[in-house]
């Protein structure tokens, strides 16, 4: 099995709703921690790892969200189900059918009230059943507050794999794997200042404050991108799966800086990959919140092209993934 | 609730202050501050800080906004009838027939409608929009009208504050004037902290106020005082009542401006039990309030929302419990006597 398949694995595992990423940060910083100089979390939960690179040479951001979309639980039943809302973008029937784990590692599925006579369902008609019968039973294992994401459980299907939570956590096992391979070659290269950030899925909220502590030359958010491969997709988009890692253009949030764009496409170039140039006329990354801290942050984003993106089943192709950690590679190099 | 903290409640309430127009209640504010040992200045947006030092204590910052939802007269028609614009969100239900106060010399004016004589079934059952909504201030013409109030006055509902029934009190801008009292009961105290309570302008038309605020303070946590929306009216089940009247403060986890800081969160809630402060949890994912700006601030503050459950919010006449109002000030108070006594950043890497 290839490293990047094992960090995958190991990264996807673990639940770590927005807000609620303290699990998923001490799993990273425990993988990381080798291959840095500093390791820490901040206010708004954020990891910062910190990869010290020759002297005088520029500090660059590279950020990959560890929060993951899910349910936080608004209330418990007199029969013990628990009624949510939703954490990140998704609506009330995303999740339905499907097994949900707590951070305590209780399980429960999801499921929805029979829709009412000519009406739209709403997350108010979602609910998650642990297995309880009364209030008090439930009350026993969960608090008003605590935070679900779908259960992890992965297809690889060759190259292509399929779990939920590949958004973001494709792209935390590639920054990981970045830090690790500067680590391993021993080449100078930039000061990284890697950030798994929090609260991407509720408006890039992490990104915002870390950049502003950091104040970094320059900004790289990882993330994943949708694709226009797939049956009768709308909109229209050029970015396939597996044709290798994007670097974007623009999206909602962002118009990628200039010459930080070409200067990444021109790494993909030196290394050898494919590349792909994104707009995505939706969405938004890191990058977004990066560029508009302090007096502005040069910032681009390279993404990992995803299918069925807030889904249980986000597919990304491995190949693209060890792609995307050569051209982080060869940009971070001096 | 004692009398004296009362009448505070009283005054504060009676003052005016729609964002954007806060210079009354902040010249209220501001003595009250000094009086209770701070040092009172305010910044170029208009938030206004007491600070009371404590070198090397932990730097606390409180915040509450001063500002309340109101309206804007943007001009007047030929016969002299104002039109408006909202400041913050008001529900065109809650406007109507109801009487306003307009500008500085607080012209009496009411937002007039249609007798029902003269109204169709379907005018009866839609609410009319605020754009076709008139302030009536009995001018003879729009010159007449603009010369009384003019564009640019800004306006609030009239009422005075009531204490009725089990121990409630009545009045617009509960939010967030309760939590206004509660700094200033804060202040009134010696806690073991370098303590800055912010009374923020520009809350209700976007965090305006804390946002530049939190910058300024830099505080090493947060805790946003606030008033919330209570649903505890409508036989609603539990989770649509969000929080309920008499059931103590309510501890938000998150909003659709911020999710809490899980430590300080936690370490607010073992204070309330601890102290046996009544205390409820916020039920359920609405609205915002300051806490996401300060949050948000340079490279992030922890923070924490205590809330009064407030019902029928944002309108003439909010109601709120005077023991939760009470809570609210013995958690925050009870929470900065003993806050040695917890880690808030646990579980956190350093």
């Amino acid at each position: 099995m290839s490293a990047m398949l094992d960090t995958l694995k190991t990264v996807l595992a673990v639940p770590g709703v927005s807000g609620s990423e303290q699990q998923i940060a001490q799993t990273i910083a425990g993988i990381v921690r080798p291959y840095v100089d500093e390791v820490r979390t901040d206010a708004m939960g954020n990891l910062i790892a910190i990869k010290n690179g020759a002297p005088g040479s520029s500090r660059v951001m590279v950020s990959a969200h560890m929060d993951q979309i899910g349910y936080v639980i608004t209330d418990i039943d007199e029969n013990g189900f628990l009624y949510v809302h939703n954490v990140g973008g998704h609506g009330p029937r995303s999740f339905v059918g499907k097994v949900v784990t707590f951070a305590s590692g209780l399980q429960g599925v999801v499921s929805i009230k029979p829709p009412r006579d000519g009406g739209e369902p709403t997350m108010g008609d979602v609910f998650i059943d642990i297995g309880a019968s009364a209030k008090a039973e439930a009350e026993a294992k969960v608090q008003i507050g605590d935070t679900a994401c779908v259960a992890y459980q992965m297809v690889v299907n060759g190259d292509r794999v399929s779990a939920p939570t590949m958004d973001d956590r494709s792209a935390c096992a590639v920054l990981i794997e970045l830090l690790k391979a500067l680590h391993e070659s021993g080449k100078p290269h930039k000061t990284v200042v890697g950030v798994f950030s929090s609260q991407e899925e509720v408006g890039t909220r992490g990104a915002q404050t870390a950049a502003a502590a950091e104040n970094p030359d320059e900004g790289i958010a990882v993330d994943v991108t949708a694709t226009g491969d797939t049956p009768d997709v709308k909109p229209k988009m050029a970015v396939k799966l597996g044709a290798g890692p994007t670097v974007k253009i623009m999206d909602r949030h962002s118009i990628s800086t200039p010459y930080l764009r070409d200067a990444l496409i021109d790494a993909a170039k030196k290394a050898g990959v494919p590349y792909q140039r994104e707009v995505l006329t939706f969405g938004g990354t890191d990058a977004g919140a990066i560029q508009r801290t302090r007096g502005g942050i040069p910032a681009c984003t390279v993404s990992l092209p995803c299918r069925y993106v807030h889904s249980p089943v986000e597919t990304v192709s491995l190949r693209d993934m060890e792609q995307a950690v050569a051209l982080l590679k060869e940009y971070m190099t001096v | 609730m004692r009398v004296e903290r009362l009448s505070l409640l009283e005054k504060l309430l009676a003052a005016r202050g729609v964002s954007g127009d806060e210079g009354e209640i902040r010249n209220l504010l501001k003595p009250l501050c000094e009086e209770r040992g701070a040092k009172a200045y305010t910044d170029a947006l208009g938030n206004l800080f007491a600070h009371k030092e404590k070198p090397g204590a932990k730097r606390v910052m409180l915040d509450a906004h001063m500002d309340e939802v109101g309206f804007l007269i943007t001009g007047a028609d030929a016969n002299g009838t104002l039109k408006y614009q909202t400041i913050g969100g008001i529900d065109p239900r809650v406007v109507l027939s109801k009487r306003v106060e307009i500008g500085n010399d607080k012209v009496p004016g009411v937002i007039g409608i249609k007798p029902i004589h003269l109204s169709t079934k379907e005018e009866m059952t839609n609410a009319t929009k605020h754009r076709d909504l008139r302030i009536d201030v009995g001018a003879k013409d729009k010159a007449d009208a603009e010369k009384l109030c003019p564009p640019g006055s800004y306006a609030t509902f009239v009422s005075t504050p009531l204490v009725f029934g089990d121990g409630r009190v009545v009045s617009r801008a509960l939010d967030d004037r309760v939590g206004c009292l509660t700094m200033l009961a804060a202040l009134e105290e010696d806690l073991p902290v370098d303590l800055t309570c912010v009374f923020t302008v520009q809350e209700e038309v976007g965090l305006r106020g804390a946002t530049t605020a939190a910058k300024r303070v830099q505080p090493d946590f947060a805790i946003a005082l606030e008033g919330t929306t209570s649903n505890d009216f409508g036989g609603e089940p539990g989770d649509k009542t969000i929080v309920e009247l008499c059931k103590g403060v309510a501890i938000s986890f998150m909003d659709n401006a911020s999710i809490a800081h899980p430590g300080l969160r936690k370490a607010v809630t073992a204070c309330a039990r601890a102290d046996s402060i009544p205390h409820q949890i916020k039920r359920g994912v609405a609205g915002g309030n300051d806490a996401g700006a300060i949050q948000r601030a340079y490279g992030g503050v922890p923070t924490v929302t205590l809330s009064v459950p407030c019902r029928y919010i944002h309108s003439a006449n909010s109601v709120a419990a005077l023991s939760d109002i009470d809570a609210q000030i013995d958690l925050t108070i009870a929470f900065l006597r003993d806050v040695e006594k917890y880690d808030i950043n646990e579980g956190g890497i350093r």
